[in-house]
């Protein structure tokens, strides 16, 4: 960016000759600016002498450099030009007339400034205004700055404002998107839970079916569906059969691994999901225990509730490409089998249609 | 109406009055969630139903819980971010006076959504004032009168203020500044995370 006003975009910054009036006078005899209306126009100038020496300073940039005696020292030992890089003096400082400055104190809080440095007729001397540019913020904290050590048409305290501002508008956004989140995992839990009995539902279920195919890791699955449930919920009521669910749910979990995945996906049919687990002994030793299991009374206010469970089971390891539609349906002609055979007991689904073997 | 507005009323409610009575003026202004969410937009109907429960729950005017309110924005340690601010609007508090007409434009700067009513202050001579609201819901100007009673005592002034009414959605405050610096203000660091702010 060139901040010189003598030439046109992107082009070198003119002489120190391209900013002096013509002849007619010198600039502060045109304005008849005093030093007071320059302090309060630029608060953060200074003006050099043609010897580099300071002959004066605005009342903020007096209060930032703190020394004594600040008229007649020299302006080079007090700040280090960073950029253009080699100004060291007067002469170099001249040709740079017009462009934008980046500067550093030597001491203290080594503050950054960026600055403009003009020609002042007559005499060689230089003014320069300085502004702290995005650093503000550590500007006024290093050097206790206030409002009124800004011209009011400086929009730094604007830009402090904003950055108080924006800062806390984050910290909302943060908030709320906290929130958002922990509201959406909170929905994506119940969205894929059976709220009666806390097992997964249908959507859960088929969520993990879906990535163990996928994966290709060995599963069994076993589709079960409680036996004379539909006696409880008739002679005892609905809140006896929610009992039962919720109790059978319970029992189910005792007695699988928290890695396996148990559904409930209608009224009282589950489908559970047994990673690694895919021969047909260990399958149909748990599908035994869980019938047993589930085939001891619940007790349900005083009434003993006396169901059983039948199982169709499948596993991954007995198709060459598992597929999710093709098991669910084997286990389901498999669970069908168990009823037709007599309820309370499990059978594995050979591969054969029609010849659901291997039962108990 | 912003929900960053209808916070700062559940907020005023809450820590003054407690939990207890936000939650019944919830219930009565018919929410159906716990709070508002700072940086949603909500139906201007939410706003204005809560505002009247709280005013039935308190058994006080309208005007009044409103007013304290704007004191609430200022004074409460919670809400200290909000006075910073404010304080960035001038150097005195004449001078904040005098800066009220950019509010809308200041805080559009921060919340772009965020739509403040038009304020336009007149001087009448001898440090008397008429603030004008226009443009904001109605009852914003008590708001105000309570901001500005709050921003005085920040400053240190000492200033007489008056909601004298509204005309054709036009709040009028009359402000007489007593003395600009009465007493100690409170502290304000330009900068953020200076020492002793």
């Amino acid at each position: 960016m060139s901040a010189n006003p003598a030439n046109g975009a992107g082009s070198r910054p003119g002489t120190a000759a391209d900013y002096l009036l013509p002849a007619a006078g010198c600039a502060t005899d045109a304005l008849g600016l005093t030093s007071i209306a320059l302090a309060r126009l630029m608060p953060m100038f200074l003006w050099l002498g043609r010897d580099g020496l300071i002959r004066g300073a605005g009342p903020t940039l007096a209060k930032i450099l703190a020394v004594p005696d600040l008229p007649g020292r020299d302006f080079f030992a007090l700040f280090q030009i960073r950029r253009p890089r080699g100004i060291t003096g007067m002469a170099g400082l001249s040709r740079h007339a017009g462009a934008r400055l980046q500067l550093r104190l030597r001491d203290g809080p080594r503050t950054d400034f960026r600055g403009l440095a003009v020609p002042v007729s007559g005499n060689g001397g230089m003014l320069i205004n300085l502004s702290f540019g995005i650093a503000v913020g550590q500007g006024v904290r290093a050097h206790a700055l206030t409002n009124a050590d800004f011209a009011p048409t400086d929009l730094a305290v604007e830009l402090l404002y904003l950055t108080e501002a924006k800062a806390l508008v984050m910290d909302e956004l943060s908030d709320l998107n906290r929130r958002l989140e922990t509201a959406r995992r909170h929905a994506e839990t119940e969205a894929l839970t059976d709220t009666l009995t806390g097992l997964a539902n249908r959507r859960g279920f088929d969520q993990v079916l879906d990535a163990l195919i996928r994966r290709g890791t060995p599963f069994g699955l076993m589709h079960l569906d409680l036996d004379f449930f539909k006696q409880v919920n008739d002679t005892l009521g609905h809140a006896a059969g929610d009992h039962v669910l919720g109790t059978a749910g319970q029992r189910l979990r005792g007695e699988m691994r928290s890695v396996d995945t148990i559904a409930r996906v209608g009224g009282d049919e589950f489908v559970l999901l047994l990673p690694g687990i895919d021969k047909a002994e260990r399958l149909s030793t748990i599908a035994e225990r869980v019938i047993a299991r589930l085939s001891q009374p619940i007790d349900y206010a005083g009434a003993p509730c006396q169901i059983s469970a039948s199982v169709g089971i499948t596993r991954s390891g007995a198709y060459e490409a598992p597929a999710a539609v093709q098991m669910l349906a084997d286990a389901d002609t498999a669970l069908y089998a168990s009823k037709h055979a007599g309820r309370g007991r499990w059978t594995l689904w050979s591969g054969r249609e029609g010849d659901a073997s291997d039962k108990r | 109406m912003h929900g960053l507005i209808n916070r700062s009323i559940q907020s005023f409610l809450r820590d003054t009055y407690g939990p207890a009575l936000w939650h019944a003026v919830a219930r009565s202004a018919r929410l159906d969630f716990d709070s508002f969410e700072p940086m949603l937009i909500y139906d201007d109907s939410l706003t204005d139903a809560v505002l009247g429960a709280a005013a039935h729950h308190l058994d006080r005017p309208r005007d009044s819980v409103l007013e304290d309110l704007g004191t609430y924005l200022v004074s409460h340690p919670h809400l200290e971010a909000l006075r910073r601010l404010l304080r960035f609007g001038g150097v005195d508090f004449l001078d904040f006076l005098q800066s009220l007409d950019d509010l809308p434009g200041r805080s559009h700067m921060a919340v772009p959504d965020l739509d403040l009513p038009q304020l336009e202050l007149i001087d009448e001579g001898a440090d008397h004032f008429t603030l004008i609201c226009s443009g904001g819901p109605a009852g914003f100007g008590h708001v105000m009168v309570g901001i500005l009673r709050a921003m005085a005592d920040d400053y240190g002034a000492l200033a007489l203020l008056d909601h004298t009414g509204s005309e054709r959605g036009c709040e009028r405050i009359q402000v007489h500044l007593l003395d600009h610096a009465f007493a100690q203000g409170r502290r304000f660091d330009l900068a953020a995370g200076s020492a002793g702010a």
